[in-house]
Formats: structure tokens, sequence, C-alpha cells
């Protein structure tokens, strides 16, 4: 049994390697991963967003989405904010149990 | 013990006292650029509590401690927490959604940078939030550092 679910997960593993796309080698287009997509751009294109040099605006991405030139600050702050709220309760978490063990007695 | 022993030399105090705000400023910039350089509210706000730390390290615990009480830094750091849930939940009534992007195309923060430039007025809430983990990670750990080492001294005495 052992050996059949063995060989059956490699096979996976292997056919999921196969169809990978090369290392290190962006997706060429949106479509690519993204079949139903109603617009043709690469994906960095998609991510950070694509400049329109005739309209002079951004199109599609972070930057036209949030107003931030830094897309790392607009994926922490803006996409993954609840992860910055998490991470920000766990530190007042922290600082408030050293407060509770090392504060002294008010009067 | 008046706090006056657990000084350091002149010397490191004259260099920490010239330190002191050339450190706090470059904090504030990286925690004010945090939406057009890399850095942000917890990398300029880890600067910031090292400037406190300095002094705390070159002045003595005490003696901070009478100018800068912990309960104020305490105050400080709460307020950064509530300000972001704040602005977070007033996503939620001038937007769609928790966290929303509600100022982008607005007066303040609003504007949709042009290609090649970096305008501070831009990027939405993502300044306002920059500003408020800048104050918790500044208020927190200065006030961690400065709780511990006073329970360093007292055990010595």
């Amino acid at each position: 049994m052992k050996k059949i679910a063995f060989i059956v997960f490699f096979a996976f593993l292997l056919f999921a390697s196969i169809e990978m796309r090369e290392f290190g080698k962006p997706p060429s287009s949106v479509k690519e991963v993204f079949p139903n997509a109603n617009y043709d751009v690469t994906m960095d294109d998609r991510i950070i967003g694509k400049y329109n040099a005739s309209a002079e605006k951004w199109e599609y991405g972070a930057v036209e989405e949030t107003g931030a030139n830094n897309v790392v600050t607009s994926v922490v702050f803006d996409y993954r904010g609840y992860d910055t709220l998490g991470e920000a309760t766990v530190l007042f978490t922290a600082i408030a149990g050293v407060m509770l063990l090392f504060g002294r007695e008010r009067k | 013990m008046n706090g006056d022993e657990e000084k350091m030399t002149v010397i490191v105090q004259t260099i920490a006292a010239l330190l002191f705000p050339i450190t706090l400023i470059f904090s504030f910039y990286v925690i004010m650029h945090g939406h057009l350089t890399p850095g942000g509210g917890f990398q300029g706000g880890a600067i910031g509590a090292s400037a406190i730390v300095l002094l705390i390290v070159a002045y003595g615990v005490r003696n901070i401690e009478k100018r800068m009480k912990e309960e104020n830094l305490s105050i400080f750091e709460s307020l950064g927490g509530l300000i972001f849930v704040v602005v977070s939940i007033f996503g939620i009534f001038l937007a769609t959604a928790f966290l929303a992007n509600f100022l982008v195309g607005k007066a303040i923060f609003g504007q949709i940078p042009a290609w090649g430039e970096a305008p501070l007025n831009s990027g939405g809430v993502l300044p306002i939030l920059n500003i408020a983990v800048g104050m918790k990670v500044i208020g927190g750990l200065s006030a961690v550092v400065m709780l511990l080492a006073l329970i360093t001294k007292e055990g010595e005495r």
C-alpha cells in the first residue's frame, strides 16, 4: 500500500516538474497563468503596472491601484494589510507581556 | 543609587548627544519615505528606538527615565496601534472594505506618480499606516529596553 502511494505521489511530482516552466523564466503573458484574463500584458506589467506613455498614466498594476512607487510597501500595507495588522498585534502583545512582568507598581 | 554612577564617560555622552538627533531624523526620513524608498514603518521605528537606546546606554537608565517615562512611551505605542486600526476601519465607510485604500485620487496623499517621479504626496493611506507602525515600533522597543535595563540595575543593587 505504501509503495503504491509512493509511486502515485512520485508520478505527480514528476509530471509537475516536467510541466514547470524553465527555471528563472517568468511567464511571458498573463494569459499563460490566467487564461480568462481579458487583457494581454506580461506578468511584470500586471504586478508593478504598465506605463502608458501616450496617456501618461499607469495601467493594471500596483502603482495605479495604490499610488505608491514602492511596490513592496504597497503589498505589505495594502494587499496584505491584515498581515501587518497581525504583526503589529504580536509586537503589542510582546510589549504588554514585558510591561506586566517587569513594570513596577504605580502609586 | 542616584544614577550618577551608571553614566559613561564624557566622550561617550558627547558623541551620543551628537548622534541622537541625526539618528532620529534618519528614522523619520525612513518612515516618511516608506512608500517611495526601501524601508518603512518597522525599519524606521527600529532606527528611532536605537537612537533612544543609545541615550540609555550613554547617560544611564535612571537619568533618561526621569525625562522620558515608560508610561509615555507605552501611550505613544498604543496611539500608533489606534491610528492603524482607525484608518483601517475608515476604509469600510469611505470605500469598500477593511484596510481599503480610500485616499487614492483624493487631495491628501492621493497623487499617482508619473513615470520616474516619486512625489511624497502619493500612496493613499500607506504613509499614514507607515507613520502609525513607526510610532508603535519606536515606543514599544524603547519601552522594552528601558524596562529591562531598569530591572537589571535593580538586581545589581
